[in-house]
């Protein structure tokens, strides 16, 4: 579904990786490992057309990044900050602001489904009511989270999605994650995760970056 | 009532006395300010001095190319000083500062000449100089208050400027409430000055004019006009320079390019 090949990434002549293959299926779910450094995140800013490769091709269902127009693009590959950024209002003030760009408009805000999906989450509907600014940083993740679902993407590109929230909801998040992508065909998931158990629990596969060359596996 | 009282450089510097209060008040309290303050008073008498005779001499000339090279000449300045006052810049931000005033400053100056108050010749610089003068002061404020606010407010509010993006957000809508945010605030001082204007404060030029001996309703009607041109032009400067930033630091892949900007330190 979502492949890329030869991608390399310089920095101040300095190749912070190159030689990149991905490979992402409909159903999988895939986790980058790597340490510290390594560009993780970067791969995936990558991926979402929010950063520039400096070598190399991405492309989904065979049609290549160029050729797509972006807004479209993204709201079929949707990248999830490591930094939960929610917008200023209410929780779900965020969630249907979302279907207020063009890209989404055609769908309509679903207030039972936010609740359903929060309900994963031990939250209830009092939780929408919630300001954004008075959110933990777990919470923040758990409404970026419901609100990229949301939008129906094919690709989840996941940036430590659970690394503000406590033991309980990172659970939660990883089973929700997994239900999504197994309920309907042509759904797949990435991961990075500081986290070895829980690329263990994540991940079917997984693709090491490791200081410019990166192997699947 | 014609005719107005002429002051000599004696009494001029009789004047100077009177900043002998503010270093006594500076010694006194040890401020420290006393080395700026003579300084800064030092600078504005030998700038404003030294207008004074390059006005005279591009008055006595008679010919266009002077005035506009002045006029050319003060709207570079203004361009560059609006950038020197923010914080943030990125490569190309100085051309389009330059082409922000000078467009605005130039459209709306050259309408109130030709225009408005009709002045014949066009280029007579006892109406050029001063009108350009007074808009480009302000339209440079407004150009320099909506850049800081734009390039601030997209470098804070990053993740959510991506965000947006990164849910299939065009460029225009993730910019879009920062572009409104920069305009508003770059249009304040207007806005405040038209509000309390002839309450609290009365304008420079209109009481210029009134000691120069013309009629007070002349004067009033003069600054109105001014004050439309000024309001305009600031809006006109503002919206240019945050257009020209929105295609700087949000290229055609949708893409947010803080890349690009680079922090100074004033």
């Amino acid at each position: 579904m979502l492949s890329a090949t030869g991608l390399g990434r310089c920095i101040n002549d300095a190749w912070i990786w190159r030689g990149v293959d991905v490979q992402l299926m409909a159903g999988q779910n895939l986790a980058i490992v790597g340490p510290t450094g390594a560009g993780k995140s970067l791969l995936l800013r990558c991926l979402a057309g929010l950063d520039s490769a400096d070598e190399g091709r991405i492309a989904i269902d065979d049609k290549p990044l160029d050729e797509w127009q972006m807004p479209v693009y993204r709201a079929r590959v949707v990248y999830l900050h490591q930094r939960p950024a929610l917008w200023e209002g209410t929780v779900e003030e965020n969630l249907r602001a979302v279907f207020h760009l063009a890209a989404h408009r055609s769908k309509g805000y679903d207030r039972s489904v936010a609740i359903r999906r929060l309900e994963a989450f031990d939250r209830d509907g009092s939780f929408l009511e919630k300001n954004a600014v008075d959110l933990s940083g777990g919470e923040a993740q758990i409404v970026a989270l419901t609100r990229a679902l949301s939008v129906e993407p094919s690709v989840l590109l996941l940036d430590e999605p659970s690394a503000s929230m406590d033991a309980t909801a990172t659970e939660q998040a990883e089973e929700l994650v997994a239900r999504w992508v197994a309920e309907a065909p042509g759904r797949a998931s990435m991961w990075t995760s500081h986290d070895a158990a829980q690329v263990e629990r994540v991940a079917d596969h997984t693709l090491t970056l490791d200081s410019s060359q990166a192997t699947i596996s | 009532m014609n005719g107005y009282l002429q002051i000599g450089y004696t009494q001029t510097a009789l004047a100077g006395l009177l900043i002998v209060a503010n270093l006594v008040l500076s010694a006194a309290l040890r401020l420290g300010l006393g080395r700026r303050l003579v300084i800064a008073a030092l600078r504005m008498s030998v700038q404003l001095l030294l207008i004074g005779l390059v006005l005279k001499w591009v008055f006595a000339l008679e010919n266009p190319l002077p005035v506009l090279a002045m006029a050319a000449a003060m709207t570079a300045i203004a361009g560059v000083a609006a950038v020197n006052r923010t914080q943030r810049r990125f490569a190309g931000v100085y051309w389009g500062s330059l082409v922000s005033v000078s467009g605005a400053a130039f459209f709306v100056t050259g309408l109130a000449l030709l225009g408005i108050v009709r002045v014949d010749p066009w280029f007579d610089p006892q109406y050029l100089i001063p009108l350009l003068g007074m808009v480009l002061g302000n339209t440079l404020n407004g150009i320099s208050l909506a850049l800081d606010r734009f390039v601030e407010s997209l470098v804070q509010r990053r993740d959510a400027v991506e965000a947006t993006l990164a849910l299939g957000g065009t460029r225009w809508e993730a910019a879009h409430d920062h572009i409104r945010d920069a305009m508003r605030v770059g249009l304040i001082p207007m806005i405040n000055s038209m509000m309390v204007i002839g309450i609290v404060s009365l304008p420079g030029m209109m009481t210029g004019q009134i000691l120069a001996g013309a009629e007070p309703t002349d004067a009033v009607r003069y600054q109105i006009v001014i004050m439309f041109m000024i309001a305009s032009a600031a809006a006109l400067g503002a919206f240019g320079i945050v257009f020209f930033t929105y295609h700087r630091l949000f290229d055609d892949r949708h893409r947010l390019r803080l890349d690009r900007v680079r922090k100074v330190v004033a």
